[in-house]
């Protein structure tokens, strides 16, 4: 079966009057269907550039990126895109920042604010719709960015470092929360970190890649013996260990 | 708000209720030794009333100038004036900025030409207005622009250009386009700023039509001083300028209120 995405021999450089920064050196690597893919590496090595080039914001300079047609004739978005922060606009109300997409790509059919609805109830933020971001917690914020996301129905989610702003008790439960989200509804996702055990307890196999620039050290299949992973599970996995001290490893030669 | 108050926070509200009765009286006795002095002062021809004209002597002229109309007239064509102008400047403003926001070129090669504009004190520029558009409405209302636009577009595309980069990228994951990052982030984002900027607005817009109305106009309230002074009614001159400071501060008050109802709405 083709992959969902196909990512072959990318290379990517920065272009300052200054003068040129090589970030990825020939990148190669696939998503399944329904398949998480982690991309862990040193802060700076061109993580970022990799979603930035999948999305198409910018364009690899030489190499290709395929996407499965089936992504793109059945979804409105085939790719979501998850940012850092949650980036809620405080002039509008949680409901309002929700419908954004939708808005831009001029989608506000009844089909879709029912969808959206049914989000709020089903992600526990259905009393506050009305509010204002400032009035939310940060795990309820993520959330709410996480329902704009998934209002336009992509089928590939990138994340970027999509927890990393958040404290860590709260990170724990919000990557629980948006893992069972999206295994539920049967996206995939690319999940962009520095942390190595985020990573695995999010992951079905990761991409470790070496200093700027950025070339791949390995790909990682993560096979825990736990019964329905989840990331909390994940972290009492007895291979976790194992496998942590693997990717520190390759992160540290 | 039920719960029984402390004798240390009692104190406290007292104390800030002292200090700001305190302030509030000192204000007004400012005002009452002012006028009584002035009044007091010409009273006792210290100082010529002729010349310097007196409390007494302005209200009477205003009971006056109520009786037929005519305050009420030039202060209807002032504010009128000011008002027009200050929409222009608003409308045309925020165009003009997102222009200068959309076409970073455009901004680029402009940007010396503004900062020069901006700089120049544009109360040069009003004899040239009456010559070349007459000496009408028309120049009061062009020079009272001339004088808050370019600060305006300056403020405003500075405003719109330094908006959270990240805020366009959402736009862009989210599939926006530039248009939509204009309407969904750049413009709501920047209300606060737009409504600053008015205040400062609304008061150089008085004062470019009152210069208009010196060299421009046969009425408002700028008229009147100038006609005053060549003619020696110094009553009319003073009894306009008091008048101008309670414009100013109403338009600015005004202004105010109107940033206060939409930060109440906006923010919590």
């Amino acid at each position: 079966m083709k992959p969902l995405l196909d990512v072959h021999d990318v290379s990517y450089s920065y272009h300052t009057l200054s003068g040129e920064t090589k970030a990825l050196n020939r990148l190669s690597f696939q998503v399944q269907f329904n398949e998480f893919l982690g991309i862990v590496g040193p802060s700076g090595c061109g993580k970022s550039t990799i979603l930035s080039l999948i999305f198409g914001l910018l364009s690899p300079e030489s190499g290709e990126i395929k996407i499965h047609e089936a992504l793109c004739k059945d979804h409105t978005m085939p790719i979501g895109y998850m940012l850092q922060k949650d980036h809620l606009l405080e002039w509008r109300t949680i409901y309002e920042n929700a419908l954004l997409g939708l808005e831009i790509n001029h989608q506000m059919t009844p089909a879709r604010l029912k969808a959206v609805d049914q989000m709020f109830r089903d992600y526990g933020l259905e009393h506050f719709k009305n509010a204002k971001p400032s009035q939310l917690s940060g795990g309820m914020r993520q959330r709410a960015a996480l329902i704009r996301t998934l209002a336009l129905n992509p089928g590939l989610l990138l994340l970027d470092e999509p927890f990393s702003a958040l404290d860590y008790q709260t990170r724990l439960n919000v990557s629980e929360d948006i893992y069972t989200i999206l295994k539920k509804k049967h996206k995939s996702a690319i999940l962009v970190t520095h942390d190595i055990s985020e990573a695995i307890s999010f992951c079905d196999r990761i991409v470790v890649l070496t200093n700027r620039p950025a070339t791949i050290k390995e790909i990682v299949p993560i096979h825990l013996s736990i019964e329905e992973k989840t990331p909390l599970k994940a972290r009492s996995a007895k291979e976790f260990q194992d496998y942590f001290n693997r990717l520190w490893g390759d992160l540290n030669d | 708000m039920t719960e029984p108050v402390s004798t240390y926070q009692q104190a406290f509200i007292n104390n800030d209720r002292r200090r700001r009765r305190l302030v509030a009286f000192c204000q007004i006795l400012i005002l009452v030794l002012f006028v009584s002095l002035w009044e007091g002062t010409t009273r006792l021809g210290i100082l010529n009333d002729f010349i310097f004209s007196s409390p007494s002597r302005i209200v009477k002229t205003f009971v006056t100038m109520a009786g037929d109309g005519t305050v009420f007239y030039h202060i209807g064509i002032t504010l009128f004036e000011t008002f027009l102008s200050f929409f222009i400047v608003l409308v045309a403003g925020i165009l003009l900025s997102v222009l200068l926001w959309w076409n970073r070129s455009i901004s680029s090669v402009l940007e010396p030409y503004l900062i020069t504009l901006n700089s120049l004190p544009k109360t040069a520029l009003a004899p040239i207005f009456i010559v070349w558009l007459g000496n009408n409405m028309k120049t009061i209302i062009v020079c009272a622009i001339s004088l808050a636009i370019f600060g305006t577009v300056i403020n405003l595309t500075t405003s719109f250009t330094q908006m959270d980069p990240d805020k366009l990228l959402l736009i862009k994951t989210l599939g926006g386009s530039r248009k939509d990052m204009l309407s969904k982030v750049i413009i709501p984002g920047s209300v606060p700023n737009i409504i600053s900027n008015m205040k400062v607005n609304i008061g150089l817009c008085l004062v470019g039509v009152i210069i208009g109305e010196f060299l421009s106009a046969n009425a408002g309230l700028g008229y009147l001083i100038v006609y005053g002074s060549q003619v020696f009614k110094l009553d009319w001159v003073l009894m306009s300028i008091v008048i101008l400071c309670i414009i100013a501060t109403a338009l600015y008050a005004l202004l105010n209120l109107i940033e206060k109802v939409y930060l109440k709405r906006h923010t919590q």
